[in-house]
């Protein structure tokens, strides 16, 4: 069973077309890795599928980097 | 063809969306007809059967937010994610401007405009997970050229047509089309209500000569669903035998 660092990170290079080594924790996905805003939807798509559950739009705009998208879901998921 | 594509088309329950639901299914699709009641959703199911066509029909109000997700998730479920989706519902509550009740705005408004962004939200996320999709609006001509006694109508169709430009806009990097189809006057009971000496005055009024049949649009719909409508978005088609020239 993967962490779910490795799990958020394998759905960020998917989503974003990037390597791994270019998503670090605090890589903005807009800025660093060329992100556009359809694109930051499409992540937190594949985030509540990946994890089953639902980030509200209010949370999702706060989801910028690994590092948020971790804590966000460790927050969240039982 | 369009064997193997899931598609939904709201008001299919007479005039032009049962047209749309039948031409889509003679294409192949598998279609998803809505109505407002258990009835006519039984209807549809019924045509469709007799039709040899897959598919079926639910009832849906689409000024009803929840209902739209509740019934989305079971076509989901049963047919698949529908990639083609046709907003076709839609009433008239004509009256003019001086006379015009609050409720009659909002109701065309609610079910003639606000339907089109809850659907095509609704819908979105689907297409985005498939690659592709195609959103089909039936927005009017009174919406382009107006129609004394018909602001409410007219401000909901052509609210639908800038709707349609900017999601065409948003969504065209995903493969998704969003157009519009802005019917002239067809035979269908939204058209028979009117005085007949009013539908002989339009009827003088279009190059072809006659109302257009719900098939006419249904036609232009097969046509923007499939393979010819591939490079086309954002666009409004004027399906109305002249009656406008743009
Ligand atoms: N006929 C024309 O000349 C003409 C011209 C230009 C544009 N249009 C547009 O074409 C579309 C279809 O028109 P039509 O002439 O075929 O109309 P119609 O024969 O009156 O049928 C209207 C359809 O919309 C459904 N509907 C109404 N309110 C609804 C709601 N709140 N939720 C879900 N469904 C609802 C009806 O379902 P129920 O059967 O359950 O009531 C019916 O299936 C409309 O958008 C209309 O504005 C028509």
């Amino acid at each position: 069973m993967s962490s779910i660092e490795e799990r958020v990170k394998k759905i960020v290079v998917e989503q974003l077309g990037v390597e791994e080594d270019q998503v670090t924790a605090d890589a903005s996905f807009v800025d660093d890795l060329g992100a556009d805003s359809l694109d930051t939807v499409e992540l937190v798509m594949a985030l509540e599928e990946e994890f089953d559950c639902e980030i509200p739009d209010e949370e999702a705009e706060k989801i910028a980097t690994l590092a948020q998208a971790k804590a966000y879901i460790e927050a969240n998921l039982d | 063809m369009l064997t193997g594509k899931v598609a939904l088309v709201t008001g299919a329950s007479r005039g032009i969306g049962k047209a749309i639901a039948l031409d889509l299914a003679a294409q192949g699709a598998t279609v998803i007809g809505t109505a407002t009641s258990e009835g006519g959703a039984e209807k549809i199911s019924a045509y469709l059967s007799e039709a040899g066509a897959q598919g079926a029909g639910k009832c849906l109000n689409v000024t009803d937010a929840q209902m739209i997700t509740d019934v989305l998730a079971e076509i989901t479920k049963e047919f698949g994610v529908p990639t083609i989706l046709v907003n076709n519902a839609g009433i008239t509550r004509d009256n003019l401007l001086m006379r015009m009740k609050d409720e009659e705005w909002d109701d065309i408004i609610q079910t003639n405009l606000s339907s089109v962004y809850r659907m095509s939200k609704a819908c979105l996320r689907g297409m985005m997970k498939a690659k592709g999709g195609r959103i089909i609006n039936i927005a009017s001509v009174v919406g382009v050229m107006g129609n004394a006694g018909q602001t409410n109508y007219a401000a909901a169709k052509a609210g639908i047509i800038g709707f349609s430009k900017s999601l065409a806009r948003e969504v065209g990097a995903r493969n998704i089309t969003v157009n519009t189809i802005a019917p002239g006057f067809i035979d269908t009971d939204m058209t028979r209500a009117l005085p007949e000496e009013q539908r002989a005055a339009l009827t003088n009024q279009i190059p072809l000569s006659r109302l257009g049949e719900p098939e006419d649009i249904a036609k232009s719909v097969t046509f923007l669903a499939g393979e010819g409508g591939s490079y086309i978005t954002g666009q409004t088609l004027n399906v109305n035998g002249g009656m406008y020239m743009i």
